[in-house]
């Protein structure tokens, strides 16, 4: 198993990051290098997808338990939210957040032991799959609504700047840059409510201790909910909901990255 | 047969000159009658940046002198006259310059778009008087296919070439498109017309019009479709607009932070967008402070058009990287024509063979039944045509290697094909 996971995640690996180069370059020169950007995310997206079935196919229960796999299949779930939309011409520029940022966590999670022979888990499959599925479906999304975000206030500071080729790479209007991060936001959200609610039930019932990365959850919970709250009641967008969104992501990057391997698992 | 383009352009011709030799459909429809009588295949591309006839005939001079006598006709000058305005370019150089003004490369803003379906215009012309060819029907289809080629595969039409798309495509940055939106200008000149009619022509939804004299205010509003307003009103107007012109001739600030500011309170949110295309300024540039305000003066439209222009330029050197390609191919095919007659030739003649060794074997064959019969005929047919396979190769890719003619001569010397080339090359089938 770890000969055949590392075939398939150095190639994984070296597609994101292939990407991640091409579209830095694009951002040069657009136009050249995109067609090999969008490649290579494609082919690492496979490979990765590869690994992953590997994975669950020589699993004795649910593999991505333990801190690194789940970092692993996080990685998987940002890249395709990315592929399906991200690869189109206006959204290309994301490519410039979400591909490093994979780059990073996929060389983190193999550094961790996360893309080898799967552990075992204490914990049942079908609670480890909708609490850890969940919760990490809903970090993809809360890190593509960053990316948005990002580049909404790159774009905006441009706009607002009259910076020298404004126009010279292609982006989408803040206006659909805007909206696309709140809806990220709004489908993110429920899937933490659910993720964290299942993940709150089992510590109720096993009388487990409340740990800090259960509070920091929460609290990414509180900002997201306000970022809705104020979003559709009180009418706030652009600027003020970037920064809102970027301070959620800070947040899911304390849990996900910081604090989930010492405290959680 | 040689390709002939006779023609004048922007670059030759003054705007009076380019006016005397400009064809109306019918003018043309007339010209190309004329102009292909003897065979020749002729298309006329007439714009408002060029007039170019361009012909396929044996006799490259007597086509050119018919070109001049047929815009000497047009235009009421003279052979003289006109001859430093007009330019003569034959055979791969003319072919070359036709993709070069399909691709947008020899138009007076790089890259711009219309003259490609200018060109599919004069082609599909040519296709209605049938004076198209063999070779014209090659040579526009591929000019075709370079001008989408050049605007797919590079950036070339991408970024606007004037202050009025410029100031359009920055407004579809904060907005995702203009469609339905609000736009409200103030003054009612003709730098104000030329961007507005740019939105309008991407869909805005409700124009108004503030100007110091309502009657003007008014005649603008309703040519384009809009309402207008007085100057003491356009406090509440920008608490709705999108979207907002200034172009008054006013000497102070028509708008200033403040009432800005106070119409973002009831906006929102909504991000508004100021093209302020007055000199003096219309727009106080403190709103550019302003959450949501997004500012540009006729400067910053102007710094925009020069960048976008100087991209266009460097894209048009993959753009001429395309025209390169594309005129080798058209080269090639050209090629490949000489060699056309000779391989028709010695197909017919092998084919003549055939039927007269089956007429003379008629008496052994007359037991046959019809299915036997049948499978004698398929037998010869396929003798024929795999003997037959290997020279027509070898001759078209000597053709495309610039031996065709040598080797077209020597078919016909070793087979007896005698010169049938003025034949089967016909300039129109």
């Amino acid at each position: 198993m770890t000969e055949a996971a590392l075939l398939l995640f150095w190639p994984a690996l070296a597609g994101y990051a292939e990407a991640a180069v091409a579209y830095a370059g694009d951002t040069v020169r657009p136009g050249r290098l995109v067609r090999y950007a969008i490649w290579g995310v494609r082919l690492g997206w496979l490979a990765q997808t590869a690994l992953l079935v590997a994975q669950a196919a020589s699993a004795d229960g649910f593999p991505w338990g333990s801190w690194a796999a789940s970092l692993n299949l996080f990685v998987w779930m940002c890249v395709g939210v990315y592929l399906i939309w991200g690869c189109r011409a206006p959204f290309r520029l994301l490519g410039l957040v979400v591909m490093p940022l994979a780059v990073v966590l996929l060389a983190l999670a193999w550094i961790a032991g996360g893309v080898g022979e799967p552990a075992r888990s204490e914990f049942g499959n079908a609670f480890l799959a909708f609490h850890v599925g969940l919760i990490l479906g809903a970090f993809a999304g809360f890190t593509l609504a960053a990316a948005l975000a990002a580049l909404y206030l790159w774009q905006e500071r441009r706009l607002k700047r009259r910076a020298p080729g404004v126009l010279r790479l292609r982006s989408p209007s803040l206006q659909t840059l805007d909206q696309l991060t709140a809806r990220s936001v709004a489908v993110a959200l429920p899937a933490l409510t659910i993720g964290a609610g299942i993940g709150l039930a089992r510590m109720e019932r096993e009388g487990a201790a409340f740990d800090a990365i259960v509070g920091l959850t929460l609290l990414t919970w509180v900002v997201y909910a306000a970022f809705v709250v104020l979003r559709w009641e009180a009418g706030w967008r652009g600027r003020r909901t970037a920064y809102l969104a970027l301070a959620g992501f800070l947040l899911v990057v304390l849990v996900r990255v910081v604090l989930t391997p010492f405290v959680h698992f | 047969m040689r390709l002939v383009l006779v023609g004048t352009s922007y670059q030759r011709a003054p705007v009076e000159l380019r006016e005397l030799l400009a064809y109306d459909p019918v003018l043309r429809r007339a010209a190309l009658g004329r102009l292909s009588t003897g065979g020749a295949e002729a298309a006329v591309l007439s714009t408002c940046n060029r007039t170019e006839v361009y012909g396929v005939t044996a006799e490259p001079g007597e086509l050119e002198e018919g070109i001049y006598g047929e815009l000497s006709g047009l235009s009421g000058l003279s052979h003289s006259e006109l001859a430093p305005a007009l330019y003569t370019v034959t055979d791969e150089a003319a072919a070359v310059h036709l993709f070069r003004v399909a691709a947008g490369l020899d138009s007076m803003v790089p890259g711009e778009a219309q003259i490609l379906g200018q060109v599919r215009e004069a082609y599909e012309a040519a296709r209605e008087a049938d004076t198209t060819g063999p070779t014209l029907h090659r040579l526009f289809r591929q000019a075709l296919r370079v001008g989408k080629r050049v605007r797919n595969e590079t950036a070339i039409g991408e970024n606007p070439a004037s202050v009025s798309s410029a100031a359009a495509q920055l407004a579809e940055r904060v907005f995702a498109d203009l469609e339905g939106r609000r736009i409200l200008l103030l003054g009612a000149g003709k730098t104000a017309d030329l961007t507005a009619a740019n939105l309008i022509s991407r869909g805005v939804g409700e124009i108004v019009v503030a100007n110091r004299s309502p009657e003007r205010a008014e005649a603008f509003a309703r040519r384009f479709g809009g309402r207008a307003v007085g100057l003491d009103a356009v406090e509440p107007e920008l608490a709705r607009a999108d979207v907002v012109v200034a172009s008054t001739s006013s000497q102070g600030f028509v708008l200033s932070a403040a009432q800005v500011e106070r119409a973002m309170k009831e906006r929102r949110g909504r991000p508004i967008f100021f093209i302020d295309i007055a000199v003096p300024r219309d727009v106080d540039p403190a709103v550019i402070g302003l959450e949501g305000c997004y500012l540009y003066d006729i400067d910053d439209l102007e710094r925009v058009v020069a960048e976008s222009v100087a991209g266009r330029r460097e894209e048009a050197v993959r753009a001429e990287a395309i025209v390169s390609e594309e005129a080798d191919a058209f080269r090639a095919w050209q090629l490949s024509l000489d060699v056309v007659p000779a391989i028709s030739s010695l197909r017919a003649r092998a084919e003549s063979i055939r039927r007269e060794e089956l007429e003379r074997a008629e008496s052994r064959l007359a037991s046959l039944s019809p299915s036997q019969r049948r499978a004698v005929e398929a037998l010869t047919s396929q003798i024929v045509a795999k003997l037959l396979h290997q020279p027509t190769v070898r001759m078209k890719e000597a053709a495309a290697a610039a031996d065709g003619v040598l080797y077209a001569d020597a078919v016909r010397h070793l087979f007896g094909l005698g010169d049938d080339a003025d034949q089967a090359r016909k300039p129109r089938q």
